[in-house]
């Protein structure tokens, strides 16, 4: 079946842009003979050589006058195999707001690059906004080899280099293709100039990606856009565009937000079509078994698979007005999937510099073309997906109600974690009135190097004096409290602060927390420590500091060996890195003993620091 | 997509457009040969093009009439407006479009395309309003260059005092943005001042399918729900979904005369073939159907849906460009008339 497909292209003119749209209307037989005559004649008109195919998309007249192009052109074109529709973006100005409302909903961004000039500023900024849009497939076009000699050592420098960049993005799917648009290599033909290039041609990649798993499948979600009831007929039907997952009749559903269940009796598409089963991008008309109260802006899902309710929202925001800037404490109306409603900006959390990705958190405002990350509340509950997660449950736009302008795109995060609610509850007993007095002592070092040895041997011995202690193993606490925590630094430092919480509970409740962790990052177990130190806890932090080869020879759950193989990736000591603390409470060599001589040790530094 | 095989095809038979349609439909299962068990339809989850383009249109349809106070469509029998008002349908069935239409009547009509307008609206159980430019070029409103000459660029007048006067917040129009190269630039949502008026270097940015339709008392959106269909699959989906068009847009015999490099109907009240001007009997249909002043016709052996698909895909020339005289001006001829208020 022919799949549309829609593209979201970037670059400005002298990427050779308008000539790559060119060639592929024309060598698609998208441009008409009146329509290129007429390009023609302009191009003589304004003394170019041969026709200026940028006119073809420079529909109006300020955009002609002044050899610019405003605003996002669409254009159709299709071949045998498929149909596209291109959101063609300017590159001179409002650059990002017209990228952002043609990348909105592409499924592919064709981004290009000039092969003599290499990855440029604006090379990272197309890649960054098609992936803050979600944008599942990039293509990057290295466009005028020709004027490289067809160098294939240029094109594989030039996709290092954004491979490198584009690591710190999301990209689900990164192509790169060398072309030449004004000679036409491997734009619809293969290139012979190009042997040692084994892919195909740009249009036979857009022809043949993969879109159909780009939708949500999963999550059944039916926003209600329309209450259908005829005077003359006993029909109630509910009509939408399901933004994601399927519904059949006999499924079982919930309303939100009233929470109600029912189930569905009839689907039907446009025109009472019979639908077996109704799923992501369809418009459909669904009745249900219950009369309930059910109108425009509910959502029906699935009893066990909800989307967020939430009033608190954290969001990424586009600023699209001229004439504004988005403070905090400032009001908008607020419209996402069919839900309208008021929301105040509580927070403006960083602006993004879209050229280096560097988050400014002193910022207190977004101008035009500006993206920041701020925190919303809004009137009424919104209910929503991620916007990682759906792109239709998770976007929204803000218009200013005095002008009723739309002045920003939003893509929301998720619920704002909402400290602000929580009151701390102070408890009755003091720490004076419990029968032990509670500390933390926090083992750490290398993996090998003997941390849990010792801890345990140390636990053994408090608890032999009648005094509670346990250990907080690192591996195995990776079985239940950390269980959905990988070795990513981010995952690291979250692994490190619940121990640390949990250590800190403990040794409030009068028992010796012994945690045995690599925890590798200084700056980690410094915020471990002043976790205690808050809570007026003592802290010891003890570095079995054994070398990298000891702990390698030892290896006593064969980790070192699977990482040197590459079976396992982030493991400290091979590919991630560890940061030795600069002054650790006590410090453990194997040349101070045994596991028991060092335990006795730490007993005896814990005993002083008593 | 999986649909229950119905014997008519796609569309109930009370829905009214199948019938007498012998069109292949291709949203019916082939029917199966004589002696061989149907295999049922397996769900791909998939949709085509054209079912993509439909539920789109559907979601504008229904977010204009959920938001928008009183709206109303364009409607003058032509092919866009023809399927304009048939998907129309589809989005609010069982009920019928909560809206009107509306036709602003040059005067200088093709008779056929009068009674096909007349009998669909009927059908639909549609309100038709019609809005005169006669009325408007007698109260001195609007004057007209000499009698008989287009009265296309009169037409603005007349819409903006229709809107007005009926107090629409939301007017449906089927231009494309294939058609011409201003309109590819027009937002589906296309704000319109108290005069009518666009302004193209201050649209509102339009992201996703979220759609700001709010203005002002006075104040109008256009909305345009066939935006992203291009002529061929306009043509796909009359055939497909076997839509009864005016007969003039198929091959038929009739006088024409040569005018300005254009074939124009010279058996008609309103042309008169001038002194050197050549009038001949030609095979031919219109691609366009406007003001019969300025509407050209084509040479053409195209007489059915499936037929006119074939030349379609085939064709060199955009439809405005080869029978619109109106388009012809200047470059800039449709952004200046939409600036003051045309469609």
């Amino acid at each position: 079946m022919s799949q549309l497909l829609r593209i979201a292209t970037a670059g400005s003119v002298d990427d050779g842009k308008s000539t790559l749209i060119g060639r592929l209307l024309y060598d698609s037989k998208a441009i008409f003979e009146d329509q290129l005559n007429a390009v023609e004649l302009s191009s003589i008109q304004r003394g170019h050589k041969g026709p200026d195919l940028a006119l073809l998309t420079d529909g109006l007249r300020a955009e002609r006058e002044q050899g610019i192009t405003i605003d996002v052109a669409y254009r159709y074109f299709a071949t045998p195999k498929r149909k596209f529709i291109l959101a063609d973006t300017p590159g001179h100005i409002q650059y990002t707001r017209n990228m952002v409302t043609g990348a909105s909903t592409a499924d592919v961004a064709l981004i290009l690059i000039d092969a003599r000039n290499g990855v440029l500023e604006q090379s990272r900024r197309h890649a960054f906004l098609a992936t803050l849009l979600g944008i599942p497939h990039l293509v990057l076009c290295v466009n005028k080899m020709d004027l490289v000699g067809y160098s294939q050592e240029r094109f594989e420098e030039i996709r290092a280099e954004f491979r490198a960049f584009a690591m710190k993005l999301e990209v689900a799917d990164l192509t790169f293709i060398p072309i030449s648009a004004l000679v036409g290599d491997n734009v619809v033909t293969r290139s012979e100039n190009m042997p040692w290039y084994d892919g195909g041609p740009l249009l036979r990649h857009l022809e043949d990606i993969h879109v159909a798993s780009d939708r949500n499948l999963i999550d059944a979600r039916l926003p209600v856009q329309y209450v259908i009831r005829p005077q003359q007929k006993d029909f109630r039907g509910y009509a939408g565009t399901v933004a994601g997952g399927t519904f059949k009749p006999g499924d079982e559903v919930t309303v939100l937000p009233s929470g109600f269940s029912t189930t569905v009796t009839a689907a039907w598409g446009p025109g009472g079509a019979k639908v077996e089963e109704a799923f992501a991008g369809q418009a459909v008309t669904l009745e249900l078994a219950d009369n309930i109260d059910i109108g425009r802006g509910d959502m029906i899902c699935r009893p066990n698979n909800r989307p967020a309710v939430s009033q608190d929202i954290d969001a990424m925001i586009s600023w699209m007005s001229e004439t504004s800037a988005l403070k905090p404490g400032a009001s908008y109306a607020l419209l996402q999937t069919t839900r309208q409603t008021r929301t105040t900006v509580r927070d403006l959390e960083y602006r993004l510099d879209v050229n280096t990705l560097h988050r400014d958190e002193e910022a207190d405002s977004l101008t035009l073309n500006e993206i920041g990350r701020v925190r919303l509340r809004t009137q009424k509950p919104l209910l929503f997906d991620p916007y990682r997660r759906n792109r239709e449950t998770g976007a929204f736009i803000l218009i200013d109600e005095a002008t009723n302008n739309t002045v920003a795109a939003g893509m929301i995060l998720g619920t704002s974690q909402q400290e602000t609610h929580v009151v701390w509850h102070a408890g009755s007993i003091t720490r004076e009135e419990r029968a032990t007095q509670g500390m933390t002592v926090w083992f750490t070092g290398l993996s090998g190097s003997g941390k849990s040895s010792v801890a345990m041997e140390l636990e053994r011995r408090i608890v032999a004096s009648g005094r509670p202690a346990y250990v907080l193993d690192g591996d195995n606490l990776r079985h239940g409290l950390n269980a959905n925590l990988g070795f990513s630094p981010a995952d690291r430092k979250e692994n490190v602060r619940r121990v640390a919480e949990v250590a800190r509970l403990m040794a409030d409740a009068g028992v010796v927390a012994i945690v045995s962790l690599v925890s590798p990052y200084r700056e980690d177990r410094d915020s471990a420590r002043e976790t205690h130190q808050e809570a007026g806890l003592p802290f010891l932090e003890v570095f079995v500091d054994t070398p990298l080869e000891i702990c390698e020879q030892r290896d006593p759950k064969g980790m070192y060996g699977k990482a040197r193989r590459g079976e396992i990736r982030d493991f400290t000591g091979v590919d991630a890195p560890y940061e030795a603390p600069r002054r650790p409470d006590l410090l453990l060599r194997p040349s101070d003993g045994d596991v028991k001589q060092l335990a006795q040790i730490v007993l005896d530094r814990i005993e002083t620091a008593q | 997509m999986r649909v229950l095989p119905r014997p008519c095809g796609f569309a109930p038979a009370s829905f009214g457009w199948h019938t007498g349609s012998t069109a292949r439909c291709s949203r019916c299962p082939p029917p199966a040969a004589k002696g061989v068990t149907q295999r049922m339809t397996v769900t791909t989850y998939e949709l085509s093009d054209l079912e993509k383009l439909e539920a789109e249109s559907v979601h504008i349809f229904r977010e204009v009439a959920a938001t928008i106070e009183r709206p109303a469509m364009l409607f003058s029998g032509g092919k866009d407006s023809v399927v304009m008002l048939h998907l129309a349908a589809k989005a609010f069935w069982p009920a019928p479009p909560p809206f009107p239409v509306m036709h602003v009547d040059t005067g200088q009509n093709f008779p056929e395309v009068l009674q096909f307008r007349d009998r669909t609206v009927d059908r639909l159980g549609v309100r038709l309003i019609v809005e005169k430019v006669q009325d408007d070029i007698d109260a001195g409103r609007v004057h007209e260059d000499h009698p008989g000459a287009p009265r296309n660029r009169l037409q603005t007048v007349t819409l903006l005092r229709g809107i007005r006067e009926h107090q629409f917040g939301a007017v449906f129009g089927g231009a494309r943005r294939d058609e011409e190269k201003a309109r590819a630039k027009e937002r589906v949502f296309s704000f319109r001042d108290e005069f009518g008026q666009w302004d193209p270097r201050n649209q509102r940015p339009e992201l996703w399918n979220l759609y700001n339709g709010r203005h002002r008392k006075g104040e109008n959106i256009r909305v345009f729900p066939l935006s992203n269909w291009t002529e061929l699959d306009i043509w796909t989906y009359i055939r497909d979904e076997g839509i009864e068009l005016p007969a003039l847009y198929f091959a038929h015999r009739r006088k024409v005369v040569e005018r300005d490099g254009m074939l124009l109907a010279a058996d008609t009240e309103f042309i008169t073939p001038a002194p050197g001007e050549r009038v001949f009997e030609a095979r031919v249909r219109f691609r366009t159907i406007g003001d019969v002043t300025c509407t050209g016709c084509v040479e053409s052996d195209a007489d059915s849906p499936d037929a006119v698909v074939t030349e379609v895909s085939a064709a060199r020339l955009t439809e405005r460009g080869a029978t619109r005289a109106d388009d012809r001006i200047s470059e800039a001829g449709m952004e200046d008339r939409k600036k003051e208020g045309y469609f």
